[in-house]
């Protein structure tokens, strides 16, 4: 029997399947494209960060110095490991809860995932050639930019034309989520990434914002790549693969509106947190940092609605290792998206900004909830794609879970207490009344920390090493689902 | 009329619109203020255009990520200001496409790191950091010494900048390449350069090559980086936002 709820009613098996089959190559191929660069962007993190610890690992390259490959690694989490996660499960879940096939069918599709690798590739390659537009997550230049968003409109049509041909009432709640990433990830694309060639066939643009307006432009798309990329098209998985896993319908429908509105609205607004006490002008900081606080409440919605959707069902998280990866990703994120709120309050960003505090917090985020919650719903994708009975082992997916996360907490816990002694360092006086320390006796006090920190990433590497391991074992010899039925029977149970 | 969320889900594109004026609205009142509110650039003299050696020197900055570890913006702490200078000024950066004030100080800040290191000192930093400082952990730039600096179309450069709202002058475009060169040139007649660019530093700063190098760039837009507004000349109304 199914679970997946449509305006608080649960589907029933009653109801006539379509015959038309799903979409599933493209899902297939974007949940190797995930698993892909998932490794490849945890491996460059694991180099960077101890290019940190050991400059000589720089290799005295361009191509592989410090500040062309943190891009990469950047660009690879977020939107080549996410993004592909991303595409790959809305494609699947929008499918399934408006039992329709995708709009225009297996084409467009395929357009849309091989146009997004190529994005990629173009992004990656061109940051370790030095092409960049100097903004943090933004940096791929005007044509990879201009790519990307006829990509992202072919996305959006074939989205959004699939919802329009359900045979479903209502749109279910996770859709809303995906729905509403596409749409404010296009506005913010578009806007932050205004500019204008120096010529059509050279690489090189200028921005169309400078200084001040740009900042505040640039981290309005920042933290908004945090708010829909990360967390609002999270969320829509969330919406799916908790539901499924734990055979229980969503705890509570009218909280998921109520998170929803909140949550897309609020975040927009929290982008000047990352710019407290520098040139922007105070009210706008103050804005900031007071919807930053406001937004705890709807992140937390989403959290509660997610945890409690297992009231019934606690016992599965022993015996199924997907829904423990999401269980735990929605932990993790009621944990960041505690501290978000914590460390944008201007005092308490006065500590935190510019030290390694903010890059623990982004990756308790990043590892804990996004890539977490990826693995979630990778690992039950995988045997419904492949049409097998179950992972191939279930102890392997017991070693991931603890090798990873051991992994986070050793990458946060020194990220807390390296960033928090930098700024503490910084603004040290002695009993002369001068600067105690010199800056680079604060890089030099790092480096324990930064060890540890690149043990953990190692840690982490090495969890999604063993699940790839694991899901190729999976399709290559698991045990095939007992009776082949056509895909859309099988899929709309 | 009771309202119903059922009208909302059953109509993708009162769904989708609905989604896109809520997700609109903050960016809106804070983005759009910052362009109609006059003060929010301070009035304070002394802000130029970058030099076309200044400029290509930011796009090396910016072409090798050193924004990932170095921030140009100085906060408004007491030790931020004994440790770097004054705090930033949104006037400093109103030319900056686009701007670099960074998130991270994985290195020191750099708002102000012009002039408080000679030239020489400069480019032996960014050839070997640990040679200067053993505890630096900072990629190596020898490269930037050796390699010459090649812009065909530095005044395509200027002409897009301008496009963008630098206010670059026909004199400014129509000297591009000669004051491209002549920065890095002391034996050159530099008083038109200055005359257009003031306080532009005028050196041969990396003096191991005598062409004009990618080094060259970088250390010139270095040297000027916080030194061209008069601070002690400034009065607290000025800086009213």
């Amino acid at each position: 029997m199914s679970v997946a709820v449509s305006g608080g009613v649960p589907i029933t098996a009653a109801r006539p399947a379509s015959r038309e089959a799903y979409v599933e190559d493209v899902v297939r191929a974007f949940t190797i494209a995930t698993m892909f660069w998932g490794i490849a962007a945890f491996t460059v993190g694991v180099l960077i960060a101890f290019q940190l610890a050991f400059p000589a690992l720089n290799f005295g390259l361009e191509w592989t110095s410090f500040g062309r490959v943190r891009p990469l690694h950047t660009s690879a989490a977020i939107f080549a490991f996410g993004g592909n996660a991303l595409l790959g499960t809305s494609f699947f879940v929008v499918q399934r809860t408006c039992r329709a096939p995708l709009f225009g069918g297996a084409l467009p599709a395929w357009f849309i995932f091989w146009g997004y690798q190529l994005f990629i590739v173009m992004a990656g390659t061109g940051y370790l050639m030095g092409i960049t537009q100097g903004k943090e997550y933004a940096e791929p230049e005007w044509y990879v930019d201009l790519w990307l968003t006829i990509v992202w409109v072919a996305y959006l049509l074939v989205f959004a034309g699939t919802l329009i041909k359900r045979r479903e009432p209502h749109i279910y709640v996770a859709n809303w989520f995906y729905l509403a990433f596409i749409i404010t990830i296009a506005m913010l694309h578009i806007v932050n990434n205004l500019a204008v060639p120096v010529s059509f066939t050279g690489t090189k643009s200028y921005g169309a914002f400078a200084g001040v307006q740009d900042a505040m432009i640039q981290w309005w798309y920042g933290h908004n790549a945090v708010g829909f990329f990360l967390t609002a098209g999270f969320l829509g998985m969330m919406y799916y693969f908790i539901p499924k896993a734990a055979g229980r319908p969503v705890y509570s429908y009218r909280l998921s509106i109520i998170h929803f509105w909140a949550l897309i609205f609020l975040y927009i607004w929290a982008g000047p947190h990352h710019l407290h006490y520098t040139a922007l002008p105070d009210w706008t900081q103050t804005l900031g940092m007071v919807f930053s606080i406001m937004l705890w409440m709807p992140s937390w919605g989403g959290m509660i609605n997610g945890i409690m959707t297992l009231s019934g069902a606690w016992d599965k998280l022993r015996t199924d290792p997907s829904l423990r990866f999401t269980v735990t990703a929605v932990a993790f994120y009621g944990m960041s998206t505690f501290e978000g709120p914590v460390m944008s309050i201007k005092p308490v960003n006065a500590l935190s900004h510019y030290t390694d505090w903010t890059i623990g917090h982004v990756h308790s985020g990043a590892l804990g909830w996004v890539a977490f919650v990826t693995f979630g719903a990778v690992y039950y994708l995988v045997p419904v794609l492949w049409k097998r009975k179950g992972l191939w082992s279930q102890a392997l997916v017991e070693w991931h879970f603890w090798t990873a996360t051991l992994g986070i907490v050793l990458y946060i816990t020194s990220m807390w207490v390296s960033g928090i002694m930098q700024g503490l360092m910084w603004r040290a006086y002695d009993d002369m009344g001068f600067l105690q320390y010199s800056f680079v006796e604060t890089v030099a006090a790092m480096h324990p920390y930064y060890i540890i920190r690149g043990t953990g990433g190692i840690l982490f590497l090495t969890g999604a090493i063993i699940m790839a391991y694991n899901l190729i074992r999976t399709v290559k010899s698991g045990q095939p689902l007992a009776e082949d039925r056509p895909a859309g029977l099988v899929a709309a149970e | 009329m009771k309202f119903s969320h059922a009208i909302v889900e059953k109509n993708v594109v009162i769904l989708a619109l609905l989604t896109l004026i809520t997700v609109s609205i903050g960016g809106l009142v804070q983005i759009v203020p910052l362009f109609s509110i006059e003060t929010t650039i301070e009035r304070v003299g002394g802000v130029r255009p970058y030099t076309p050696l200044e400029q290509m020197g930011r796009n090396i900055y910016i072409r090798e990520g050193c924004y990932v570890c170095h921030s140009q913006q100085i906060r408004t702490f007491r030790d931020e200001v004994e440790r770097y200078g004054p705090y930033s000024l949104a006037a400093e950066s109103m030319y900056d496409h686009p701007f670099q004030w960074g998130s991270k100080r994985i290195g020191p800040d750099l708002a102000r790191v012009g002039g408080k290191y000679s030239n020489d000192w400069q480019v032996a930093h960014l050839k070997d950091p640990r040679a200067v400082v053993p505890e630096s952990i900072m990629p190596t730039y020898a490269f930037l010494a050796s390699r010459p600096l090649s812009v065909p179309n530095i005044q395509d450069h200027l002409k897009t900048l301008r496009t963008v709202g630098v206010p670059y002058t026909d004199d400014m475009i129509a000297n591009a390449a000669a004051d491209l060169k002549a920065q890095a040139n002391p034996d050159a007649d530099t008083s038109g350069l200055l005359k257009r660019y003031p306080k532009a530093v005028v050196s041969k700063f990396n003096t191991e090559s005598a062409e004009l190098t990618e080094m060259d760039a970088l250390v010139a837009y270095l040297q000027m980086l916080g030194t061209l507004v008069e601070f002690s000349k400034l009065q607290p109304e000025d800086l009213h936002q």
